[in-house]
């Protein structure tokens, strides 16, 4: 499913050289639970950033569904961020004017998907995430918990190979990050679909099924391990 | 209990679950339809209505202001056009000296070149004219039992009133007898009539002018129009006594009398230029004058010409003020520039996260340049309407009949699209360029 060869990346800070990634591969198969670790800084990040598509290496190279996308222009990324891709972020990222339903839709949009499939298309995505009865909610008539269901279900919409999800907990309480953090196990397990969580909490890690350790811009540990 | 199990069973195996349909493949045309960009536009402009409106505002007086002045430059042109036309048709209008100011009839008041023998002289030339008439003006004061009152005297011939379309609303024109012996009698322009003898009868009434008594014989039809002085104002007599009795208008010789002008009207308008030349070379030679027009003591305008001047003048000011107007519009547009600016950085989270989600930069760059266009085109339709109601409430006040032409209305609305389209286009490059990892961490 993912797979990431040699992968660096180097900013320009001003006068000095930071790499922020040095060398890093690893494989991640089609169905896998991981998680993606480290203190600030480590780089867990960046590499975050260039899984997601929203980034180019510097070099070394990402092949994603038998993609190879390290190498594509920013209007090609956007396809592959459409079509293959889920984010989930720590701070919902919702349009607060909004109601649920279009935030879900707002994937279909931009892939072109008629109105009616659209529409059948996020209910159903919403009601997965346990949100079925919401749907015209806008997020400020939601909790933190409801709305982070709703990213969720935003970011099944397209139907993606993979979830990426940055620190999705992060804002949460622990009962309702154990909810979030169940709704990704569940969609894991039944749906055999691949997520990608980066997180600093070991509470939170151990709902994956293997844990990525980096530390200055390297992987340092690839452990697997029995979920919670 | 049982049926209702049942029902559900039978959904449940019919019915794709919400996974199932989730997760089927799903195929899309891969670009944005323009009735979610529309909506997107629409909804983020309604998000922030005072401000929208507040924004709009510069392009909705400046397409107000453009549409207004266009519509009254028209109605101007068409009034000027309407009164110039209503004096007669196919005029020439001959005055002495070389004419570089004032208006028809005027001529140069100084020059002193146009006599009764050069006005005998185009008589006896045959032209293919209606007629043709001088004139002599001058002013003075008209007192009545009742009243008095400063009129420009007007001293002519009968022919004089068939050529600029002077019609009797009561009593009778003097004839050619009364002007050959110089008549002591007076045809009042509707106006004078009235602030004479106000509503009561006129004609047969004694007017002095000097001390000397004049019948009042005739009142003219009310014409109207303003402007240039109207005809209503005016007090007309037999040319010679105006000439001989009232004021001394013998030639420098002292064997003639001068005229201010001679008013002629041709047949057929295909003929103006004709007569307008024959006229020309009579005069040079009467005058003595060179035959290449170098020297000319006298000037022919004709009514085409006054017509096509006045217009030039006209539309040159509309032109003029409409272009003021333009300006603020610019102004509107950079308005909308600024706006624009300010909610492309308020939503940089936003923009990241539609990125994120699938969105190319020339998503982004479309969704705002259709925002900027739909408050400059918004603006200018609301600013068409707000012409247009200047435009009535001035034709209802009676001032001038404002037209609002479909050019002006063609070009306000392009006009607003283009500033949309120019001022829009910075601010949404801004957005489209946005780099999503900044975007989504933006505070």
């Amino acid at each position: 499913m993912i797979t990431v060869q040699n992968l660096t990346k180097t900013y320009q800070m001003g006068d000095v050289q930071v790499n922020a990634l040095n060398g890093v591969s690893f494989e991640i198969n089609k169905g896998e639970f991981v998680a993606l670790m480290g203190p600030s800084g480590s780089g867990k990040s960046t590499m975050m950033n260039l899984l997601g598509c929203l980034d180019t290496p510097t070099s070394g190279t990402y092949t994603l569904d038998g993609n190879q996308v390290s190498q594509l222009d920013d209007v090609e990324l956007s396809a592959v961020r459409a079509q293959k891709l889920g984010f989930i972020f720590q701070q919902y990222n919702l349009l607060p004017r909004q109601s649920a339903l279009r935030n879900v839709e707002l994937p279909l949009i931009y892939r072109g998907i008629p109105g009616s499939e659209r529409h059948t298309r996020a209910a159903a995505a919403l009601d997965i995430v346990g949100m079925g009865d919401r749907m015209e909610h806008r997020p400020n008539e939601l909790s933190g918990g409801q709305q982070q269901r709703v990213a969720i279900a935003r970011a099944l919409s397209g139907s993606p190979s993979v979830i990426l999800a940055d620190e999705p907990t992060g804002a949460l309480d622990t009962k309702t990050s154990a909810e979030i953090m169940s709704i990704l196990q569940r969609l894991n397990r039944e749906q055999g679909l691949t997520v990608v969580l980066v997180t600093h909490e070991h509470d939170v890690a151990a709902y994956a099924e293997r844990v990525l350790t980096m530390r200055d811009g390297e992987l340092v540990s690839d452990q697997k391990q029995t979920p919670r | 209990m049982a049926t209702n199990t049942a029902i559900l069973e039978t959904r449940a195996r019919n019915a794709p679950s919400s996974a199932e349909i989730v997760f089927a493949p799903l195929e899309g045309s891969g670009s944005v339809s323009w009735s979610e960009i529309a909506r997107t536009a629409f909804d983020s402009l309604m998000a922030n209505r005072v401000r929208s409106f507040l924004t709009m505002l510069g392009v909705i007086i400046g397409v107000a202001s453009v549409v207004a002045l266009m519509a009254l430059g028209e109605g101007a042109s068409k009034s000027i056009t309407s009164q110039i036309e209503s004096i007669g048709t196919n005029l020439l209008f001959i005055s002495p000296g070389q004419l570089n100011n004032g208006g028809p009839g005027q001529g140069n008041v100084a020059a002193q070149t146009l006599s009764m023998d050069d006005y005998e002289a185009i008589k006896a030339l045959n032209l293919p004219i209606n007629g043709v008439a001088p004139s002599v003006q001058n002013v003075g004061t008209l007192v009545a039992p009742a009243a008095d009152k400063n009129v420009s005297i007007v001293g002519t011939t009968p022919a004089y009133f068939t050529l600029n379309n002077l019609t009797l609303n009561s009593g009778m024109l003097f004839d050619e007898t009364q002007t050959q012996d110089g008549a002591s009698v007076i045809v009042l322009g509707s106006n004078v009539a009235r602030d004479l003898f106000g509503n009561g009868q006129a004609v047969g009434q004694i007017v002095r002018l000097n001390g000397q008594p004049l019948r009042v014989i005739g009142v003219l039809e009310k014409k109207g129009g303003g402007g240039f002085g109207s005809t209503d104002d005016n007090a007309y007599m037999p040319i010679t006594y105006v000439q001989q009795r009232f004021a001394n208008m013998r030639t420098a010789d002292g064997n003639k009398y001068r005229v201010s002008s001679l008013t002629l009207s041709v047949t057929d308008s295909k003929d103006i230029s004709g007569v307008q030349g024959r006229i020309s070379a009579l005069l040079r030679e009467r005058h003595h004058l060179a035959s290449d027009g170098t020297n000319d003591d006298f000037s022919i305008l004709s009514q085409d010409s006054i017509l096509g001047t006045l217009n030039t003048i006209t539309s040159l000011l509309t032109a003029f003020l409409a272009a003021v107007a333009g300006i603020s519009l610019l102004v509107g547009g950079i308005g909308i520039m600024n706006i624009m600016l300010v909610s492309v950085s308020e939503r940089t989270r936003e923009i990241g996260l539609r990125k994120a989600v699938g969105a190319r930069g020339q998503d982004i760059l479309l969704q705002f340049l259709v925002e900027a266009v739909v408050l400059s085109l918004t603006g200018g339709l609301l600013g068409l309407a707000l012409g247009f109601l200047i435009a009535t409430a001035v034709t209802f006040s009676g001032l001038i009949i404002a037209s609002v032409t479909p050019l002006s209305v063609a070009l306000a609305v392009g006009f607003a699209i283009a500033v949309g389209l120019f001022f829009g286009i910075y601010p949404a490059q801004r957005a489209a360029k946005l780099n999503p990892i900044d975007a989504l961490r933006y505070e």
